[in-house]
């Protein structure tokens, strides 16, 4: 008898008999919240198209070379960083692709603010996004410790008090590299990077938020747009 | 590399001289590098821009 093992394993699914799994049961939540059409849409309400959302793709798009920065210097290490050409290419990179992901992310935010974003049940988007900025805020503030230069002292030694005054500087200590360091390069990254994923999943669950109606007019349904009203009907581009 | 550097160096070293104390501006109580205040500039520009200019939709027309 032979096997053949480049034959993509059977599986079954979705028998009475297994309903009650764990497995089975966050396949069906998950596929219910995002399902396939509305977490990869081919469409998007006309309202989408607006520089505001530009921005918010920019955001993302900065924060992935931040992290690609950020691998590259964590391989090499600050020896590399300091005294090699390219290691100061890579850290300059790092450095101004933060300095775009806040320009883009403050634009986004501020574009938001004003559109009342959190109207329809998207309040979690809105708080997801609040959250991933302030989060981005202490990993450049870290990431500024890790710097191992004169401008990373001063900038410790001026912050210690303020932390201190706070009492986080009982398990938070800004003078302390290696604590930053980890920090900026495991704690807070992950952290941004869960929280701006499930900002982008909520995008998608709840859609973009619908613009105000014009005065006299009855206001808009602001609820997620349905997949159905998403698809094309005959050439209406 | 290094030659790339010398050349940006020259050209940006002479629009921005870092070389010295840092320039800031005073409101009051507010105090602000220069440098952020111009960032700041940017960004409220951008975001006029942003809301001002027209998106261009795929295709080109309006539905």
């Amino acid at each position: 008898m032979t096997i053949d093992t480049d034959a993509p394993t059977k599986v079954a699914a979705d028998l009475p008999q297994d309903a009650g799994q764990l497995s089975a049961k966050l396949r069906h939540a998950a596929v219910e919240a995002l399902p396939p059409e509305r977490l990869m849409p081919d469409r998007q309400p006309t309202y989408v198209a607006s520089w505001i959302y530009v921005f918010g793709v920019l955001t993302v798009s900065a924060l992935a070379v931040v992290i690609l920065t950020g691998v590259v210097l964590a391989i090499f290490g600050p020896a590399w960083w300091h005294v090699s050409p390219t290691g100061h290419f890579v850290n300059s990179l790092h450095l101004w692709s933060v300095e775009v992901f806040f320009f883009a992310m403050v634009i986004h935010l501020w574009g938001k603010f004003f559109m009342a974003a959190w109207r329809g049940r998207r309040r979690a988007t809105w708080v997801t996004g609040v959250v991933a900025f302030v989060v981005s805020v202490g990993t450049a503030f870290t990431g500024y410790l890790s710097q191992q230069n004169f401008d990373s002292q001063w900038i410790s030694t001026q912050a210690k008090d303020g932390i201190n005054s706070t009492g986080a500087g009982a398990i938070f200590n800004v003078t302390n590299f290696g604590q930053m360091l980890m920090w900026h390069i495991v704690l807070l990254p992950l952290a941004v990077g869960l929280i701006v994923g499930g900002h982008v999943l909520l995008v998608r669950r709840r859609g973009v938020v619908p613009p105000f109606a014009p005065p006299g007019d009855a206001p808009p349904d602001v609820k997620a747009v349905p997949v159905a009203d998403l698809t094309p009907k005959g050439d209406d581009r | 590399m290094q030659t790339v550097s010398a050349v940006m160096g020259v050209l940006f070293g002479s629009l921005v001289d870092l070389n010295g104390p840092g320039h800031y501006v005073h409101w009051g109580f507010i105090q602000m590098s220069v440098a952020n205040v111009v960032l700041i500039g940017l960004m409220v520009v951008t975001f006029v821009a942003a809301i001002l200019i027209p998106f261009r939709r795929h295709g080109g027309g309006s539905r």
